[in-house]
């Protein structure tokens, strides 16, 4: 299969999913053609809310669909969302309502428009909200199933997904289990534990460590709240040594929510790879080579952390 | 109307009464604005919502959310009222365990529709559940209490944008206009004027009443459902600490309790009135 964003993913399960599951409504706030949430709004008009430039409106709307028994899944940009942080804390979390949050262009991958229209910070806001779920899918498949995942959980849910198009990575006889790490590739020396749209990446470095004589097991992290505990520990316990990969802000991230585990339970040296900063416009390519998400960047950090 | 005046009235000096108790015995809240909206919710809860522990959490039932979130007491003394929570529940309020959090918790009493407390909100949540009615061909009506200080608030104007592009008619907002805030004066503060013209050129059907006057109330609640194809804002003026002279329109009492004086103080005057009430009630039999 052609590489595939993660949103066009979600768009086409979205579409499917409304012919089956009629409670599902969709929400937008003038980003329907980037969340991709326009299929859906083209099949069932009668089920989709444009809610303009108004993104807090949209989410207490959403909450209310939810309250009153509808499945609404409510998109922007990752960014735009935790930007009304307040409404998600007490209308959705707080209030437990049903709300399924899409945040779109996760990360430094969205390339050219810069940093104001990147989600960097938001799996550490979303993961601090109790009721919460944070989940971001690697490619197409696992994302498909996540959305229907998705629909069928009760309770709140963000979905991070990515702008750039994500090479396969999973087979397709995969089966996305939340709560669930998926060892990609087996390795003594080290665990590299990634998410979302570095996934595929961090594979690729662990096929370049394992020339180096280094033997890399990677971990695709798809939930990252409730996060896999066990594997976690398992791997530290196994490899002993931890590094996390990110396209989002090492602060409060996926490398954050590895190291509480450890901490908690079986201590060992964690190197987090991530954003330390904002962001800047470039390409995609240009910016992942830049900030060391790229195959090459994600091995020579490696190599370091294991001298 | 199913009650008569005189029995709505006894009814909301009833709740005073126990709000002034309740706040007395948790020894914090906010009083002003418990008081100001009582005629408000007691004529919602009587004679159109009629909440009774059966219909609490049924599907079809009509909605109240009380985006003004401070004002709390109110909402659990109606509740209590209705047979929906227990009476002596009530005086459980903001201590802990309690279902009764300070500010309305869905997660502790899912009665209270939503969680709220954090201005600005209710009215997009409301808005949600109308929309919902409107998709599924429900019959219910989504009424949503606002408070005046709130309305500076920009998530209200967001929703106040988007309610009227949907249509939704079964949709009430009544805002209670009691005219201050923590800080002063809402005028003063930061102006709200005026609302009325605003709230009709964002297209809603706007009614301006005394909302301490029940049949100007409940005149209102009935346009409301009339009118059709747009949704309705009521402007309820109303008095903060309404019904304790010494709270009235001072907002020192806006967010702090009665002490056991200043408690047995406004209880007399409102224990008066619930008398004079019964005894106009009795020359009427």
């Amino acid at each position: 299969m052609p590489a595939k964003a993660t949103r066009v993913s979600f768009g086409e399960a979205l579409e499917e999913l409304g012919e089956k599951i009629r409670d599902i409504v969709v929400l937008d706030a003038d980003l329907s053609k980037s969340t991709m949430s326009i299929k859906f709004a083209k099949k069932f008009p009668d089920r989709f809310f444009e809610m303009g430039i108004a993104e807090q409106n949209m989410i207490g709307t959403a909450a209310g669909l939810a309250l009153a028994g509808k499945i609404p899944f409510a998109c922007s940009f990752a960014c735009f969302l935790i930007g009304r942080y307040e409404t998600i804390r007490m209308s959705v979390a707080y209030t437990n309502a049903n709300v399924k949050l899409v945040g779109t262009h996760a990360g430094i991958g969205i390339g050219e428009d810069g940093y104001s229209q990147m989600g960097l910070e938001d799996i550490a806001l979303m993961r601090a909200l109790p009721n919460f779920s944070v989940i971001q899918p690697c490619d197409d498949i696992e994302t498909k199933q996540a959305v229907e995942y998705i629909a069928l959980h009760q309770g709140p849910v963000f979905l991070r997904l990515t702008r750039q198009p994500l090479e396969d990575v999973n087979p397709p006889d995969y089966k996305f289990q939340f709560g669930k790490g998926v060892i990609l590739k087996d390795g003594k020396d080290v665990t590299i534990f990634a998410t979302g749209g570095v996934v595929f990446n961090s594979l690729l470095a662990g096929e370049k460590l394992e020339k180096d004589g280094i033997s890399a097991r990677v971990v695709n992290i798809h939930t990252i709240k409730p996060i896999d505990e066990e594997l976690i520990i398992k791997c530290a316990v196994e490899t002993g040594k931890i590094v996390t990969v990110e396209d989002h802000n090492i602060v409060g991230g996926l490398g954050s929510a590895v190291m509480e585990v450890l901490a908690e339970n079986y201590p060992v040296k964690v190197k987090r790879i991530g954003i330390k900063k904002f962001g800047e416009s470039g390409s995609p390519k240009e910016l992942y080579e830049k900030y060391g998400l790229d195959p090459e960047g994600i091995a020579k950090e490696v190599r370091e952390f294991l001298k | 109307m199913q009650n008569s005046l005189i029995d709505l009235k006894v009814i909301a000096t009833k709740i005073r009464i126990d709000i002034i108790k309740m706040l007395n015995k948790a020894g914090s809240g906010h009083p002003g604005g418990s008081l100001s909206c009582v005629e408000i919710l007691v004529a919602l809860f009587w004679e159109k919502i009629k909440r009774t522990p059966e219909n609490a959490l049924s599907p079809d039932r009509d909605r109240f959310i009380l985006s003004k979130g401070h004002g709390v007491p109110a909402l659990y003394a109606v509740l209590a009222h209705r047979g929906v929570i227990p009476y002596e529940e009530l005086f459980t309020l903001r201590k802990i365990n309690s279902r009764l959090q300070g500010h309305p918790s869905r997660l502790d009493l899912p009665y209270v529709e939503a969680s709220t407390g954090s201005l600005g909100q209710g009215l997009s949540i409301a808005q949600g559940i109308a929309l919902a009615g409107k998709i599924d061909g429900k019959k219910y009506r989504v009424y949503c209490l606002l408070g005046d200080g709130e309305m500076q608030e920009g998530q209200v104007w967001e929703a106040i944008m988007s309610a009227p592009k949907f249509k939704l008619d079964n949709l009430c907002a009544i805002v209670d206009y009691n005219k201050g805030q923590i800080d002063g004066y809402v005028k003063d503060v930061m102006n709200i004027e005026p609302l009325a013209d605003k709230l009709r050129a964002f297209n809603w059907n706007v009614i301006e009443i005394d909302g301490h006057d029940f049949e100007q109330i409940l005149s209102a609640l009935d346009e409301a459902e009339l009118v059709k194809g747009k949704p309705t804002f009521i402007i309820a003026h109303t008095v903060k600490g309404k019904g304790v002279s010494f709270m009235e329109d001072n907002h020192e009492w806006h967010g702090k309790a009665p002490n056991d004086e200043e408690t047995k103080l406004a209880l007399k005057e409102l224990e008066e009135e619930l008398n004079e009430l019964l005894s106009q009630k009795a020359e009427v039999k």
